[in-house]
């Protein structure tokens, strides 16, 4: 029955790389928001994928505190977006390096 | 059956991710990652983790990707912020990272033997991932941690005010 549960890890895997490579090469802060919601989900998966191999719904319950932290890590940071855009009129990550010290 | 569905939905889970990262409109990969959501919360079902896949479409797919969307329409883009440039540096970076990560996939579980998840899934005991199972493990052993979010999420509130408020100055 069924596939076996190696599938989701390698599937969370994937997801999680294609999530970093927006991190890493896109420009636009909105866009690198949205790479960084790709990784939080691959982890989520990840998460229930356990939580199904040990039949322990702890993992599930970590997963829901996940996406607590995602909304509000997504909430400040379209924040900081608005702010940034409202002083610099661009989205470009690399204009951030005004804020090295 | 079971295998079909996953094949399905995970294909639809990394072609929309990969629309996320390489669609040049920020709506657009809203929309590309919320078929991602979608799929996943499709294999949470088959995981059965009915509650957490409701709460993935209702929160994730829903509220997140509204806020998401609020924002790109709100800032009004001009299309020169918006053109895609990769970095020169990002493809070696991301392939490095790729190896690394799925040598530790598979080193540290994919090929060992005492990792339970190697064989087909085992039947799962009574109200598995439904409301209430999940609500008891909540509610009980995790009370604290589950208080402790709503500070976290005040924390939030009062931190995106003071970001996104107009200064008068």
């Amino acid at each position: 029955m069924g596939v076996s549960l190696e599938h989701y890890f390698v599937l969370s895997a994937v997801l999680f790389v294609i999530g970093a490579y927006g991190v890493i090469a896109r420009r636009n802060l909105i866009v690198v928001l949205m790479s960084l919601e790709l990784m939080l989900n691959s982890a989520n998966l990840a998460f229930v994928a356990f939580s199904r191999v040990h039949n322990d719904m702890t993992g599930q319950v970590f997963m829901i505190m996940s996406i607590t932290v995602a909304a509000a890590e997504v909430a400040v940071g379209l924040a900081l977006v608005v702010a940034v855009y409202a002083h610099r009129g661009t989205l470009d990550v690399d204009i951030l390096k005004i804020l090295k010290g | 059956m079971e295998t079909v569905v996953f094949y399905i939905f995970a294909a639809l889970a990394v072609a929309g991710a990969l629309l996320v990262i390489t669609h040049q409109n920020p709506v657009s990969s809203a929309l590309s990652l919320v078929l991602t959501l979608f799929s996943t919360a499709v294999l949470f079902v088959l995981l059965l983790a009915h509650f957490v896949a409701a709460i993935q479409i209702l929160v994730y797919a829903g509220a997140i990707m509204i806020l998401f969307l609020f924002t790109v329409m709100f800032l009004n883009l001009h299309p020169e912020a918006l053109r895609f440039d990769a970095r020169n540096m990002a493809f070696k970076v991301s392939v490095f990272l790729v190896v690394l990560l799925f040598t530790g996939y598979f080193a540290g579980m994919g090929f060992n033997k005492a990792f339970p998840g190697g064989s087909a899934p085992s039947p799962s005991p009574e109200g598995f991932g439904t409301v209430e199972g999940v609500g008891r493990v909540l509610f009980t052993d995790y009370l604290l941690p589950f208080e402790l979010t709503s500070v976290l999420i005040l924390a939030a509130i009062i931190g995106v005010v003071a970001i996104a408020k107009r200064r008068e100055s």
